[in-house]
């Protein structure tokens, strides 16, 4: 018995040492938010004169709601487009024989490896060319080719954790291969797709290179690219507390993301399917 | 309802031989079961007529008509799963109802033929669950339930009730029998146990490395296996089998000399080795025989006794006898997973009635009709005895 | 369950389920490839032959094709090896910090008693926060006068506009957003020891330390291989954390960076290009490197050369 609570305060103690690594950093950005303009000077880790002036503020600058509204609008599109396209080839490779499955699966590792800085001057230039530069599928289209490798590999991988035989099952029922997929696999997969899909948007949502490079004006400037140029309204006030109420802004929507993805992994996916 | 034909049909993965040129006749409304030890192709032959996997040469036909490059769903076959492959996002109804649904037919018409299916299987109250919610039995009938729905033309089965305990086994076991006998479809079933195998089918197939040693009714292949490989796997306990040699005047063997039986062939002057076969029931304990029969006796001291209640089984050990050795026994015991077949001293098993008094360390005579003794070519494995079917 | 690794050979007579089988696994994989191939495959080619050319967009009049020489003038440059070597120091210790701290944590978060769910939850949060939105905190923290991690410095100090310093928060704060990928995956590959063996491991008088050298690590091979060739190519492509915290002041740029300074900022497409595919053939070293030396399977081959 008191070895039992010898370890529970031991694991105790590395929750904490944990929670606390997790969530400094990230509670100095979210108190920085509130500090009064007069008090950024202080240096402390708790706002002295408490203020909601920064929040207000960001949300009259036309430039950052109009990049919230670019990242949403960019990173959910560039998710389903990716979800779409890449549950359909990680079912093929999952679950099919076919010529070039190998290579397939090697030209998305490569993807995956892929510098993106290498991509930029390129798409620049070619974007340029196809008046692509500086609007929304500028930016989706390279999204979803560096989301691709993500959501094949993930949903892959869940895609064999269904029983093989129950598409054979559905075959046997009268099934075509799509409606084998559609009617018995995909259900099955959603748990998997779910999650797949907030990793995707996740990935989009962090991206700052190509934000930066493949625009130049608010029309397509994502919430990231838009924070890093906030010059604060007049040459001499500090934009810090702008930066990071928006910073604050732009992390709610990963909070309340990790908070669903966690319950996601937990839920168990083909319970039924096993043998009896 | 169908007859569905094997013509020399053969499967091969790249260079291996799942499957070699099968042929069977499988006649309309029969119940076939296919047994083998692992990996001896049954689950090969059924996927190729179910369609899920290719058929690399030879003819499959149903109904007259060649099948070999038709999709699974347009034969109009149904499928049970050794794990049952119920889909686990659907209630049983709809995993019942999907084949139907699939075929397009109307709500109304899908609802009345589950009812009629769960109501057939006893399955009404749990229609509503998911299969997660399901015991392993009832998991089982749903798969069932989703088979006879549309009325298939053949019902493909491989070892569907290898996952429930034994009880439910013997349960399933009539059930489908009923239900095979009241609608009258073409049944193949693959299974690893051998009671399933003797009373369920018309006719079993028995397979080995892809292909068939024999076919034939239950009591066929008791009575008068092809080989050896069919002699030992079908009977529980299995077939004695001890070296011998077959002479003019009998054959010699470690339980001395038996006289030549009517189904014997003719003796030769050079003595002729063979290997002997005989049924662990075909011994009874000596001093329970009321008259004396002509046949074998044979003294020896009881190994193990096992009391089953209604008999008793007896293990001899022959001691200085060398176990008979063949790749037709070997493929036997690995597959039973036994070492007694591969023992370094031969054994003798007999099967004796409850009454007997056979003891472990005590002497027993046992006594035994050289009519029902068999013999076996130890090269090739080819019965060398003509057996008439009992009965 | 019958799992079946799918016969890959020639087939004589190929029957109308395969073949349907085939057409949809090609429409499949189609938009996926060629999504991917278009989009990488073509630049890529476009980036080598804008290298081979000198082509600076406030010059366009000077553009012609010159060779290799911007590869002769980036590697020769002082600019480009301190990049490259900065580049290098920060993947080389961010990575090694990570994996030790993402092994902690793993077992941390695998084996804790209590509060399981949660600290899976939090561990979360970093991976998931907008790297710049992480930057810019630690950017704070550590300016003076603002900062509540410079007013523990000595006064007059400005870390982030020195070398040694803001180099090492840059790995700071690279190593805290991404510690816990790390530790997602090696969690996984914990999962793939066996209860029992660990068991049966302190049954044969294993200490809870040996346990974990001889039994436990061996075992994660594959999973922490995997792991540090993602965060190795992943590290060596830093530019988000630079960008924000020092802007590559003070000689702290990364490869990147030095490229986006020159593309962007510079407008030299000619040199910006060259860096480029210099960068590309880095990370390409880098993955054949760790194929060949550890011999890591693809995540999309799994167990098949295992
Ligand atoms: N996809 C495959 N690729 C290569 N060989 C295969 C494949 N499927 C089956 N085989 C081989 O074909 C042979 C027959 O297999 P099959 O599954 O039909 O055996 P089985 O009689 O059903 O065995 P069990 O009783 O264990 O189910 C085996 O030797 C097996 O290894
Ligand atoms: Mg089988």
């Amino acid at each position: 018995m008191r070895t039992d609570r010898g370890a529970r305060a031991r694991w105790l103690a590395v929750d904490l040492l944990v929670a606390l690594y997790v969530l400094i950093p990230v509670l100095w950005i979210v108190s920085l938010s509130f500090k009064h303009p007069s008090t950024f000077g202080d240096g402390s880790f708790i706002p002295r004169r408490w203020t909601l002036e920064n929040y207000a503020g960001i949300f009259d600058n036309p430039d950052f709601t109009r990049g919230l509204i670019n990242s949403i609008g960019i990173g959910l599109i560039a998710t389903l487009i990716a979800i779409v396209f890449g549950t359909m080839a990680a079912y093929a490779i999952a679950r099919l024989d076919f010529p070039g499955k190998n290579t397939l699966v090697a030209v998305s590792l490569l993807v995956a490896m892929f510098p993106q800085i290498s991509l930029v001057s390129p798409l620049f230039q070619i974007e340029r060319a196809l008046g692509l530069f500086d609007t929304w599928p500028g930016l989706i289209i390279p999204y979803i080719t560096f989301a691709l490798p993500l959501t094949i590999f993930t949903l892959s991988s869940f895609l064999r954790e269904i029983p093989w035989e129950l598409e054979q099952a559905a075959k046997m029922d009268g099934a075509t291969p799509f409606q084998a997929f559609w009617q018995v696999i995909a259900p099955l997969a959603m748990p998997g797709m779910v999650t797949t899909a907030i990793l995707t948007f996740i990935f989009c949502w962090n991206d700052f290179l190509f934000a930066i490079s493949l625009t130049s004006s608010n029309r397509a400037r994502t919430a990231p690219a838009t924070i890093s140029f906030f010059t604060g309204s007049t040459q001499f006030e500090d934009p810090a507390g702008s930066i990071a109420a928006a910073a604050v802004i732009v992390t709610i929507p990963i909070i309340i993301f990790v908070l669903f993805f966690q319950r996601r992994i937990v839920s168990g996916l083909t319970s039924g399917a096993v043998k009896g | 309802m169908a007859e569905i034909v094997l013509d020399k049909v053969t499967k091969r993965y790249g260079d291996t031989v799942a499957v070699a040129e099968f042929s069977l006749h499988i006649a309309d409304g029969e119940f076939i079961i296919l047994v083998g030890p692992s990996g001896s192709g049954k689950s090969t032959v059924l996927n190729m007529i179910a369609g899920l996997e290719d058929i690399t040469e030879g003819e499959l036909r149903i109904d007259g008509e060649r099948v070999n490059e038709r999709a699974p769903r347009d034969r109009d076959i149904a499928m049970i799963f050794q794990s049952y492959a119920l889909y686990p996002h659907m209630t049983v109804a709809q995993n019942i109802g999907f084949p139907l649904k699939l075929a397009g037919l109307d709500k109304a018409a899908i609802a009345e033929k589950v009812e009629h299916a769960a109501r057939l299987l006893g399955l009404t109250p749990y229609l509503d669950r998911k299969p997660a919610q399901l015991s392993g039995g009832q998991r089982q009938r749903v798969a069932m339930g989703r088979a006879i729905v549309r009325s298939p033309k053949a019902f493909l089965m491989d070892e569907p009730l290898s996952n429930l305990d034994a009880k439910l086994r013997v349960q399933m076991r009539t059930t489908i029998s009923r239900l095979q006998k009241d609608l009258g479809t073409t049944t193949v079933y693959v299974t690893h146990d051998q009671v399933e195998a003797m009373t369920l089918g018309d006719r079993i197939v028995i397979m080995r490395d892809g292909v068939i040693q024999q076919v034939g009714t239950p009591q066929e292949l008791y009575d008068r296996p092809r080989n050896l490989f069919v002699a030992g796997f079908i009977g529980s306990p299995p077939m004695n089998f001890l070296p011998g040699e077959l002479t003019v005047d009998g054959v010699r063997t470690p339980l001395g000399t038996i006289p030549l039986g009517s189904q014997m062939p003719r003796g030769t002057v050079e003595p002729r080795r063979v290997i002997l076969g005989i049924r662990p029931e075909a011994f009874e304990d000596a001093e329970l025989m009321r008259d004396r029969e002509p046949g074998v006796f044979y003294t020896g001291t009881v190994d193990i006794v096992e009391s089953l209640g209604a008999e008793k089984i007896a293990f001899f050990d022959l001691g200085a006898v060398e176990a008979v050795r063949s790749e037709h026994l070997e493929a036997l015991s690995r597959d039973r997973g036994t070492q007694d077949m591969a023992a370094e001293s031969a054994q003798l098993t007999v099967r004796l009635d409850a009454k007997s008094k056979a003891a472990e360390g005590r002497p027993l005579k046992v006594w035994f009709s050289p009519e029902s003794v068999y013999l076996f070519d130890p090269d090739s494995g080819a019965t060398l005895t003509e057996h008439v079917v009992a009965g | 369950m019958s799992t079946r690794a799918p016969a890959r050979h020639a087939r004589r007579r190929i029957s109308e389920e395969k073949t349907a089988q085939r057409r949809l696994a090609l429409w499949l994989c189609a938009p996926a490839a060629l999504i991917m191939l278009l989009v990488t495959g073509w630049p890529i080619l476009y980036a080598v032959l804008l290298s081979l050319q000198r082509y600076d967009l406030r010059f366009p009049d000077e553009r012609a094709w010159v060779g290799l020489s911007n590869y002769a003038a980036v590697l020769t440059d002082p600019f480009w090896w301190n990049a490259f070597w900065v580049t290098v120091v920060i993947t080389v210790i961010s990575v090694a910090i990570e994996l030790v701290l993402g092994m902690l944590l793993a077992l941390a978060m695998y084996r804790t008693l209590i509060g399981r769910g949660v600290i899976r939850t939090l561990v979360l949060i970093p991976y998931g926060i907008v790297t710049v939105v992480a930057a810019y905190g630690w950017r704070y923290a550590w300016t003076p006068g603002t900062g509540w991690l410079a007013g523990a410095l000595p006064p007059g100090s400005a870390p982030l506009t020195e070398k040694i310093p803001g180099v090492a928060i840059i790995i700071l704060a690279e190593v805290w957003k991404t510690t816990p990928f790390m530790a997602l995956l090696l969690m996984a590959g914990l999962a793939l020891v066996p209860d029992d063996l660990l068991k049966a491991a302190s049954m044969d008088g294993a200490t809870a330390w040996q346990r974990f050298w001889q039994v436990t690590l061996p075992l994660m091979r594959p999973a922490i291989l995997v792991a540090l060739l993602f965060r190795t190519l992943d590290a060596f492509r830093i530019f988000d954390n630079i960008y924000v915290l020092t802007g590559g002041a003070a000689d702290t740029g990364s490869v990147s960076l030095l490229a986006y300074r020159n593309l962007i900022g510079g407008l030299n497409l000619g040199i910006g290009s060259t860096m480029s595919v210099l960068i590309f053939l880095t990370v390409a070293a880098i993955s054949v490197l760790f194929i060949r030396a550890f011999g890591i399977s693809a995540p999309g081959t799994q167990g098949e050369r295992r």
